[in-house]
């Protein structure tokens, strides 16, 4: 069913529709993501960037629309001349290929460190105790957290547990890795480890990302294309370079520079 | 008084009997409570209707209705019905199903208490339903619940004492019986009373071992030499037990009361 990389878009919105009660969030979006790219939404808070991320971890369900993974049906398939909803064992596969990292970085506090990462490769992937081991201290040693392994979560600072969080999701090898405002809930002079830690992965692997943030200087070098929402629309497209120096929108402009004077 | 004392000893083979019975029914009850009370506490927060409408409604229905009522139902109309029980599941099955819908609320309460992005975390991951729940929801939410249910635990023991009425030779049987041989309501009462609360005490102390077991994995108290106590281990070090207690507590952060006890 998945035809080879760069044929078929990472991600994929087909007219989603998504409303909280008379609001709604998402008109009739349509975009898609390229494997391997890295794409930063920004935009006004309320204008959908975090919507999107949540309908691509099914944590909402969306009113409306097709989304795609891979070219995979993630939501709904056409099936006996109409659209139904894929069943739950199909979704939980295609969701296999997709990370998350919080805002509010979300370890289990019934958890250490080590078997926070763990958990997840051994029960679902089917990894063994020792492989599982092996791959999440690779991974702790990459966010720089292998003396924390055998500690408690709520001992760690919250940078702490935001680069436990990260290496978390990376156990399970996705595809694509959304990460959800994940240094807004960060002291200023902690954001910077946290950075460097997502600067290395975004370097030295090929995962598809998918970020909200306002850190714009971090997602100029992250990133190879922004987009700019506003009120649950795609109002402007570009490379960073271009967006954040010379936008097209007067929207953009605006935005842009409210967010750069705080 | 001392012939009040005589027939307790001689009575004393039959009030372990009787203890007996009052334990098989609360023990009974409870782990038959615990379950029914973690079916219908998940059952009322699903979202499919046909599961939550029926939870809902069983839990409303055994909650208001009385527990003597429901143990005379079970017992009188329901064999006329062709289910004959024997009198000491009657009791268990009631007190479990009356106490179950009281702590299905406590489940349900509790699950709901869990931050959401707990479940978001273990969705995120791609964690089943039953693994989230078991791995992840319920080790948080059972600190949240412990108290409760230690509550309705005591309640439940004496609520146990009614099985009496459906001739069980409980713990109720017993001071009853007491009082007819000693001919002094007052004496038999007031040992009644004590071996009661001395049964609720034992249970409140097992409770309150489980709740600070449970926080500890949270890390909600300091852990003790870096691993979790298995239930023989702390049984069996308890004063020992006790002391490392006191020495974590006074690091900084431990509960100030231990501290006047290590000056």
């Amino acid at each position: 069913m998945t035809s080879a990389p760069g044929d078929v878009p990472a991600i994929e919105f087909r007219d989603v529709v998504k409303r909280f009660g008379d609001n709604v969030v998402l008109d009739g979006l349509n975009f898609s993501v390229a494997q391997g790219d890295r794409v930063t939404l920004i935009g006004p808070s309320g204008s959908g960037k975090t919507t999107i991320l949540r309908l691509l971890m099914t944590l909402e369900e969306s009113n409306g629309g097709l989304i795609l993974i891979d070219g995979d049906p993630y939501t709904h398939e056409y099936k006996g001349k109409k659209w139904v909803e894929i069943p739950e064992k199909r979704r939980r596969q295609v969701r296999r290929r997709v990370g998350m990292v919080f805002q509010q970085f979300n370890l289990f506090p019934n958890m250490t460190v080590l078997e926070n990462i763990i958990e997840a490769p051994m029960h679902v992937l089917g990894r063994s105790r020792k492989d599982a081991i092996a791959r999440a201290e690779e991974l702790l040693e990459q966010v720089g957290m292998t003396e924390k392994r055998d500690f408690r979560t709520t001992e760690l600072s919250g940078g702490q547990q935001q680069r436990v969080a990260i290496a978390r999701a990376l156990a399970m090898d996705p595809e694509i890795l959304l990460l959800d405002e994940v240094t807004s809930a960060l002291d200023p002079e902690i954001v910077a480890d946290v950075l460097e830690v997502l600067r290395d992965i975004a370097k030295n692997t090929d995962i598809t990302m998918l970020l909200v943030t306002h850190e714009m200087q971090f997602a100029r070098e992250v990133s190879n294309r922004v987009l700019m929402f506003d009120h649950g629309r795609i109002i402007e497209e570009a490379p960073p370079e271009e967006i954040f120096t010379d936008p097209r929108e007067e929207r953009t402009r605006e935005f842009l520079s409210a967010v750069v004077s705080n | 008084m001392s012939d009040d004392l005589s027939t307790v000893f001689d009575r004393l083979p039959r009030l372990g009997e009787s203890v007996l019975v009052t334990l098989e029914l609360t023990i009974g009850g409870a782990i038959l409570a615990m379950v029914v009370a973690l079916v219908l506490g998940f059952g009322s927060r699903t979202r499919t209707l046909w599961v939550r409408g029926p939870s809902r409604v069983i839990v409303e229905f055994f909650r208001g209705t009385s527990l003597v009522v429901q143990l005379f139902w079970i017992f009188y109309v329901l064999p006329e019905f062709g289910f004959k029980m024997e009198a000491l599941a009657v009791g268990i099955v009631a007190l479990g199903l009356n106490y179950g819908a009281y702590a299905a609320e406590v489940v349900r309460g509790s699950i709901e208490s869990v931050p959401a992005g707990q479940w978001e975390a273990a969705t995120a991951l791609n964690l089943g339903w039953f693994h989230r729940v078991r791995r992840v929801i319920f080790p948080q939410a059972w600190v949240l619940m412990i108290p409760m249910l230690t509550n309705l635990l005591i309640q439940l023991i004496k609520g146990s004492a009614l099985a009496y009425y459906i001739t069980l030779h409980d713990l109720n049987y017993w001071t009853t019986e007491l009082r007819r041989a000693t001919n002094e309501t007052i004496f038999a009462y007031t040992v009644g009373l004590l071996v009661y609360f001395a049964i609720s005490y034992v249970l409140t102390m097992l409770m309150n071992w489980l709740e600070r077991r449970a926080k500890r994995r949270l890390g909600q108290l300091p852990p003790r030499g870096g691993s979790l106590p298995t239930v023989s281990e702390a049984l069996r070090l308890k004063p020992k037990d006790q002391t490392e207690q006191l020495a974590g507590a006074v690091a900084p952060g431990g509960p100030s009361r231990s501290k006047e006890v290590s000056a």
